[in-house]
């Protein structure tokens, strides 16, 4: 019973020494806050590259909320693990960062912890920011800092015990994180380790289209093979990509500025309000991002060639006469009716890009990994751009029926792609059209030049 | 061939190709002359009526979808002896200018204030976005909108249809 007790005490000092190391370990100390810096005395081109910089690494989309102040957070986003509320990164003393000094910025940008010394849920992307560059995030700092203060406290994190605890991110990071700043490759060119710098650092491209683990780190195996996100898929963007006409640095670089291209499409969902803030920074910036991913993307092989060239002599081929209508509402060839009367009237491709509809033969949807991007498009359209011209695309959820989409889906697949039909169609449209999934839906600013609102998540399209 | 459709509650029969738009049957077929051809891309909403509650427009959906669905056009709404909610709004706030626009707009609103009659007026400019109206009477249709609203919920609470 004695030697018993004594196992016992010993086992709870092992634990109590433990916890105290792992403490001491998780520890990090704060840095003493400062007074907001004076706005007029901030470094005017300091600011405007950190404006860019800031569009680069899309700060607006996160931390602003639906119809609140851009930069003041309490935008809730969706995780596995609970709804995690982005922070109020305005220069307001109390509510936002107004009292954290350079050093503190840096340090949450490289470390991820915020200036008290807490570590920070990797929610905020610092696993890649902290590849930015000191330089960098002086002029971020300075950007934001010259920004409107703005009161807005943000909502507590909705995180179950023992997430809740931050101190078990340093054992997070420990697995997952590494520290450092961005390393050129000296065999690489200047404008391939910008590119790299940029879609590795601060746009943080992986973040969405880079799988992740159970435990919420991205999947260093998968880079950038295409992931899940608001019920929007985000296609592998390395050489898996599922794009029928392979992608070169010359479309990308069209597509990042504008928010779509002829051969691929329109940028929607959470991509719109990235191609939208592409749409503000120097050319150069996005060319970079274009010319590394291109590179990832790798020349395509023979058979993705044989698949182009099939594509566009489909098209070709097509641009004759509109085919007649001959199923009615139910039964076999019911898809095919539903896309020739509803959707081939803008889809046939003879009204050019961005105001026409993509030919689908071209389509990276229809030749995707499942059919969850058309689902949210057909139920939900595209919302046009407020106050210019931008594409868009009218909501059918008003009238599809589940069997009618399923039918209409299968007929696409079948029509525009050779890969095997989807498996998880019907689940995916029930649960969509149920809303189990819930689906973000964006305006489309992505086809011009940023308005101030693009950045806004929105309600469903009415 | 023919298609069957029910329209503000009666059911027509109608000699009409499955890809021809709702719109076309509604105006050429069925003489119902409220919805209004705009754009014929689905941008503008004065095609708008309701299938089964919700608003669609009816421009872009062919009549192949509509089997066994519940049509409603502005002439569902009302008579010009004993109008609707609805319409008895537009007229009090006298909200059309040229008018083209206004019968999308009220079956949108109609379709909104049917799901939430409590609507209030931010939930009324979001919900009627996709419909244009270039005269700019928008103020006098948000109006119209909510005191149709008004109107509703007085009907609903003395129990008379709305």
């Amino acid at each position: 019973m004695k030697t018993f007790l004594r196992i016992l005490a010993g086992l709870a000092l092992l634990l109590v020494i433990g916890v105290a190391a792992f403490a001491a370990y998780a520890w990090r100390s704060e840095i003493d806050p400062v007074d907001p810096p004076a706005q007029a005395g901030l470094d005017p081109a300091l600011v405007a590259r950190g404006s860019d910089l800031a569009a680069i690494g899309n700060c607006n989309v996160c931390h602003t909320a639906p119809g609140g102040e851009t930069f003041a957070g309490g935008l809730g986003i969706p995780t596995p693990f609970g709804t995690i509320y982005s922070t109020n990164i305005t220069p307001d003393p109390e509510t936002g960062i107004g009292r954290w000094s350079e050093a503190a910025f840096l340090r949450s940008m490289r470390e991820g912890v915020d200036r008290e010394g807490r570590h920070l849920y990797p929610a905020f992307p610092y696993d890649h920011y902290t590849l930015v560059t000191d330089e960098d995030n002086r002029a971020l700092y300075a950007f934001l800092m010259s920004r409107k203060p703005v009161r807005a406290q943000a909502p507590e994190n909705e995180l179950p015990f023992p997430l809740n605890m931050r101190m078990l991110l340093a054992g997070w990071k420990a697995l997952y994180f590494r520290e450092g700043a961005f390393q050129p490759d000296p065999n690489r060119s200047a404008e391939w380790n910008r590119g790299r710098y940029l879609t590795e650092g601060l746009s943080h491209c992986g973040a969405c289209h880079t799988p992740r683990n159970r435990f919420g780190a991205e999947q260093r195996e998968l880079h950038l093979a295409g992931a899940e996100v608001e019920n929007w898929t985000a296609y592998a963007i390395n050489a898996a990509s599922p794009a029928p006409i392979p992608w070169n640095a010359e479309s990308l670089a069209f597509y990042l500025r504008h928010g779509w291209h002829q051969e691929h499409g329109v940028s929607r969902g959470p991509m719109a309000p990235v191609t939208a803030n592409l749409g503000s920074v120097p050319e150069e910036d996005a060319r970079a991002i274009a010319t590394y991913l291109a590179d990832l993307m790798g020349e395509p092989n023979q058979e993705r060639q044989t698949r182009a060239e099939a594509a566009r002599a489909a098209i070709r081929e097509e641009g004759g006469a509109p085919r007649p209508v001959q199923a009615g509402a139910s039964g076999s060839g019911i898809g095919e009716a539903i896309y020739v009367s509803a959707c081939e009237g803008c889809h046939d491709g003879r009204r050019p890009l961005p105001f026409g509809g993509l030919n689908l033969h071209l389509s990276t949807a229809v030749n995707g990994p499942n059919p969850q991007n058309i689902i949210n498009v057909v139920l939900f359209g595209l919302p046009g751009a407020k106050g210019e011209p931008s594409a868009m695309m009218p909501a059918y959820r008003g009238v599809l029926n589940e069997d009618q989409l399923v039918a209409l889906l299968d007929y696409m697949r079948e029509r525009f792609s050779d890969l095997p039909a989807w498996t998880d169609t019907r689940e995916r449209v029930a649960q969509t059209m149920g809303g189990e999934r819930k689906v973000t839906v964006y305006r489309m600013d992505g086809t011009t030049q940023a308005p101030p609102e693009s950045s806004m998540r929105t309600t469903p399209w009415p | 061939m023919a298609v069957t459709l029910t329209v503000n509650g009666t059911t027509r029969q109608v000699d009409a190709d499955p890809d021809t738009p709702l719109l076309y049957v509604l105006r050429d077929h069925l003489e119902l002359n409220g919805a209004k051809y705009g754009c014929g891309i689905g941008q503008c909403g004065s095609c708008t009526v309701m299938v089964d509650g919700t608003a669609v427009l009816s421009c872009v959906t062919p009549v192949l979808l509509l089997e066994g669905r519940k049509v409603t056009t502005v002439e569902g709404l009302g008579t010009l002896d004993a109008p609707g909610p609805m319409q008895q709004a537009f007229i009090e706030q006298q909200a059309a200018q040229c008018g083209y626009c206004i019968p999308g707009m009220m079956m949108r609103a109609q379709a909104l204030l049917q799901a939430n009659p409590d609507a209030d007026e931010a939930a009324i400019r979001t919900h009627l976005e996709p419909n244009l109206c270039r005269c700019g009477t928008h103020m006098r249709i948000i109006k119209a909108v909510m005191r149709a609203g008004e109107l509703m919920r007085q009907n609903s609470q003395s129990g008379g249809a709305t």
